[in-house]
């Protein structure tokens, strides 16, 4: 099934959750200059592993501009269908904390913080691994919801101690932990960071997509792999008796098995298939499976997920997720249709941050992938699937 | 139109309908394009009417 190399093992190899076994995989990180740092960044051209796929190179150089900035690594991990986060902190926290000094390195900053959420299964490691270094890095807890980890959220927690979404502009690399600029990197593009940092760009280019390079985490279904960027989909998730799969996570969007059988893991190639990569999450959906429930089961997690700060969200998820419900498993009416086309419209671009977009672009790709369903369902045809087992994940207690 | 700070008191619509609509949970939808000259001041009234101060005029 699964066809990458050897070699685009990377970020997970081996096991070095102490900083021996690290520096016996990886070898000792001495330091490069600031400027040559940034060079190799975006020689390297690497784009973040946090869900926007934006030039790292680019975010430092506009924060390493400012006046004393800080460095925020991202390690919260809001999605529930991810895990590649945690599997890379638990296993190598220390290339996450080298990338966090290389991030600081590059942009000239002297503080330094890193963000998980409370109970995380990587503290232990992270703890352990921070023990053995002489960096100050401030660890903080963030509260599991999903909108928690959106960065300006981040930002405002570090503080305020409210892990909230915030208007803005400003951004925070334009202005953020201490009105500073802060760059804020996620947990995979940090240990990049530290690889690029020892091996240099030509070793990080050698493979992966040619716009994209070097390798990425995934999680599919559940399971972390590290593959090239540009991956054909086929080749890292079992395509066989399925009948959609999932990317992007659940502001991503749903694929039909034709689409997904053609696209490649890029973000440039799921945008051009009208989806998104976003954090690398691959769920793929059995033919005995109904997407329509799947659908309904998620839009009432993200709603259930609002910040409760924008009326248009918090009005309209839980009454997006209603209506698809009734879709779902009834009972349906023609204008439960109409309205739920017409909040669909109302609700994207509405809010401080991106969640109800994210949710109505998941509810609209669920929407199109499963019409024939969606048809059968309001036509009341029995529907074969809505007793199968939950296939996406959402947090218990979480969602109904 | 700062979404966390509206509480939905639709002042705005009342005084800029040409720019503001409400949707159904009483919520302004705003036009963010620039304002014609002569919303000018309907836009000003307004922005200073918003009891939450949400609505603010950008100049260029």
């Amino acid at each position: 099934m699964t066809a990458w190399t050897p070699s685009a093992q990377r970020l997970l190899t081996g096991s070095g959750p102490t900083r021996k076994e690290h520096e016996a995989i990886h070898g000792p990180l001495s330091m490069p200059p600031r400027t040559q740092l940034l060079d190799a960044v975006e020689a390297a051209g690497l784009v973040g592993r946090g869900g926007a796929g934006f030039p790292t190179a680019r975010k430092m150089r506009t924060v390493a501009a400012g006046k004393n900035p800080v460095v925020l690594g991202n390690a919260c991990e809001g999605e529930p269908a991810s895990s590649k986060d945690v599997t890379l902190l638990t296993r190598h926290p220390h290339l996450v904390l080298d990338g966090l000094s290389v991030a600081a390195a590059a942009v000239g900053a002297r503080e330094l913080h890193l963000a998980v959420h409370a109970g995380s299964p990587a503290l232990p490691a992270l703890r352990a691994a921070l023990a053995e270094r002489s960096e100050p890095v401030t660890l903080h807890e963030l509260p599991v919801r999903y909108t928690a980890s959106e960065e300006s959220a981040l930002v405002a927690f570090v503080n305020t101690g409210t892990a909230k979404p915030l208007f803005t502009p400003p951004r925070p690399f334009e202005q953020g932990i201490g009105k500073r600029p802060t760059l804020v990197n996620n947990a995979e593009t940090l240990a990049q960071l530290a690889l690029i940092a020892r091996r240099g760009p030509a070793w990080f280019r050698e493979v992966g997509d040619r716009e994209e390079p070097g390798t990425q985490l995934l999680t599919v279904d559940g399971t972390v792999v590290e593959v090239p960027t540009g991956s054909a989909l086929k080749d890292v998730a079992d395509l066989r008796d399925k009948q959609a799969v999932l990317v992007g996570g659940y502001f991503g969007t749903w694929l039909s098995a034709a689409q997904a059988r053609e696209v490649a893991l890029t973000h440039r190639d799921l945008r051009a298939a009208g989806g998104a990569l976003g954090a690398g999450i691959v769920l793929t959906l059995p033919t005995g499976s109904c997407g329509v429930v799947e659908t309904a089961r998620v839009a009432a997690y993200l709603a259930n997920e609002n910040a409760g700060q924008c009326g248009p969200c918090f009005n309209g998820l839980p009454a997006i997720a209603n209506a698809v419900r009734s879709l779902a498993v009834g009972p349906w009416d023609d204008a439960t249709m109409t309205d739920l086309d017409r909040w669909l419209g109302v609700v994207p671009g509405r809010g401080a941050c991106r969640h109800p977009d994210g949710a109505v672009r998941f509810v609209l790709s669920g929407l199109a992938v499963f019409a024939d369903d969606v048809a059968g369902h309001r036509a009341g045809r029995p529907c074969a699937g809505a007793q199968a087992a939950p296939v996406l994940p959402v947090p218990s207690g979480a969602a109904a | 139109m700062n979404p966390i700070d509206c509480a939905a008191h639709g002042l705005c619509a009342e005084l800029l309908p040409e720019w503001v609509s409400l949707d159904e949970w009483g919520y302004p939808a705003v036009d963010d394009q620039p304002l014609p000259a002569q919303l000018v001041k309907d836009a000003k009234r307004a922005a200073a009417a918003c009891p939450t101060l949400a609505l603010k005029l950008l100049h260029d």
